[in-house]
């Protein structure tokens, strides 16, 4: 099926609500169980519109579902992607605040930055290599306004794909002498070891991960400008927070990031 | 040489590639210093056929290993010249039971390493070169059904291994975020780094010259170390080609015929 432009702004509108109170809202599918990717989108559509009216800004994006378990998981078989907001970006050693969120959860990734602009649908990794500036240590914040995470792929997709902020180490690290598939990362939790991966996690490549990103996005009209931050998926399973923990991960050649979360 | 009932077993299920049920089912009381000892006369048997010693391998070096099978350290087992498959070589899956890959850092050790108060430290100090390396694994109890103290006594399922092409200094590597990405067939199985295995391999390899140290027992130079799994185990079989690829220390290709 696909929702009429005043489904989808009403569904919007309530994940705009739920956003602004952090109260979160039953599954959009359990009340229209059709719903399915393109309708996920067009409702995510509707919400990036609300919010840019609120004076939020497009600093760039994040991918998820990069890992097969994740879209086996959801039915899919492709990754899914929203825009990231520059005010939910935070700098490393941060301290972010429980209040701030609903159901917090955190992942390691790896951020790209981009030098050049890239416009689909005939990206290829190569191509995102040439545009890239660097690489980041990142963590991503997902959240859902979705009551308890019982998300099916269009509730996620309409709810930015679950982000809900992300914090980006300051050390852009050029690509000219490593393979980005294979940097290696830590990931620690109060100082004890909870994951390892590497980047071949996000979709094999996190390089061909942006590729799919620019090539996703140009059938509906969007190139990815110059200095877009392009988060490219998890290295491992998202991990639950709680208030006092201190995340720290540590990647091979992009060097470590740490985020605090207030008792 | 006459063998223990318990070790008589062990032998004759990896010399004839039967499987075998676990000791424990007949001997409950089996504890993991008992299983040990079971664990040097199966290692015995193969010195008693000509082959040497060549270095040692750590088992349960990951948390979620150790929490899925209830104890809380790692367990270690002897590497025997018979279980080399040369870089580039084939996994020849009729000579095991059930073989099972998995993608592991390896040190050679430059010099011996003895003593209850080693580190992480020591171990680096005392290697000469890392290599990416594949273990294989080849349970003798069937179906890789088993307690701590019977996959001691099998030699921690040692029976295979092959290390990378390359040998690379240990000097200025951070062997604790050093990735991997781990293939079968070329479709990813896993990825992680280093710190999988007790937080930083060399950590794992400490831990096993302290435990030797307790039995009077120590490595040697020249001697391989395999530090532990760094992802999950995949069983393979002919046809089936894995490919563990490391950052740094380059790739292990192994094709299994």
């Amino acid at each position: 099926m696909r929702i009429t432009a005043d489904q989808a702004s009403g569904f919007a509108q309530a994940l705009f609500s739920a956003r602004a109170d952090r109260t979160p809202i039953p599954p959009l599918t359990e009340g229209d169980p059709e719903l399915g990717v393109d309708d996920g989108y067009a409702i995510q559509q509707e919400l990036v519109s609300l919010l840019i009216a609120q004076g939020e800004v497009v600093s760039g994006y994040k991918l998820g579902l990069t890992s097969l378990p994740m879209q086996k998981l959801l039915g899919v078989d492709q990754p899914d992607f929203s825009p990231v907001f520059s005010s939910t970006i935070y700098p490393d050693g941060a301290t972010l605040s429980m209040e701030n969120f609903i159901a917090p959860r955190v992942e390691a990734e790896i951020a790209v930055v981009l030098k050049e602009g890239l416009a689909g649908p005939h990206c290829t990794p190569n191509q995102v290599y040439q545009a890239t500036a660097g690489l980041l240590a990142a963590i991503e914040i997902v959240d859902s306004r979705i009551i308890d995470w019982q998300i099916k792929i269009a509730d996620t997709i309409a709810d930015l794909a679950s982000n809900g902020a992300i914090a980006l180490s300051s050390n852009l690290i050029p690509i000219d002498s490593f393979d980005p598939r294979l940097v290696g990362m830590v990931f620690t939790k109060n100082g004890h070891v909870i994951a390892t991966g590497a980047g071949a996690a996000a979709l094999g490549d996190p390089l061909a991960a942006v590729a799919w990103l620019a090539n996703t996005l140009a059938p509906l009209g969007v190139t990815l400008p110059v200095g877009s931050v392009i988060m490219t998926g998890a290295l491992h399973a998202m991990v639950p927070i709680a208030p006092g923990d201190i995340f720290r991960a540590e990647f091979a050649h992009l060097g470590p990031i740490t985020l605090r979360v207030s008792e | 040489m006459t063998y223990s009932e318990p070790a008589k077993r062990l032998i004759e299920a990896a010399e004839n590639r039967v499987a075998t049920t676990a000791l424990t089912d007949s001997d409950p009381n089996l504890n993991v210093a008992s299983a040990y000892d079971i664990q040097a006369e199966v290692v015995q048997a193969r010195l008693d056929r000509g082959h040497v010693v060549v270095g040692a391998k750590l088992g349960l070096t990951s948390i979620a290993k150790q929490k899925q099978m209830n104890v809380s350290e790692p367990l270690y087992g002897w590497l025997t010249s018979d279980m080399q498959i040369d870089t580039e070589a084939s996994l020849r899956c009729n000579d095991f039971i059930q073989p099972r890959c998995e993608p592991e850092i390896a040190f050679l050790l430059g010099s011996d390493l003895n003593g209850a108060h080693i580190s992480a430290v020591h171990v680096l100090a005392a290697t000469q070169y890392i290599f990416a390396a594949v273990d294989v694994l080849d349970s003798r109890f069937a179906g890789y059904s088993f307690t701590l103290p019977d996959v001691a006594a099998d030699n921690s399922s040692s029976a295979g291994f092959t290390l990378g092409g390359t040998a690379i200094n240990p000097e200025g590597l951070n062997l604790r975020t050093l990735g991997c990405a781990f293939e079968k067939n070329g479709q990813l199985i896993a990825t992680a780094s280093g710190a999988a295995v007790l937080g930083h391999p060399a950590s794992s390899v400490a831990w096993l010259v302290r435990k030797l140290a307790t039995r009077g027992e120590g490595l040697k130079a020249g001697h391989i170390i395999l530090s532990g799994a760094i992802t999950e185990a995949v069983a393979v079989e002919p046809g089936d080609c894995i490919t563990a690829r490391f950052d740094q220390i380059g790739t292990v290709e192994i094709p299994c015929i």
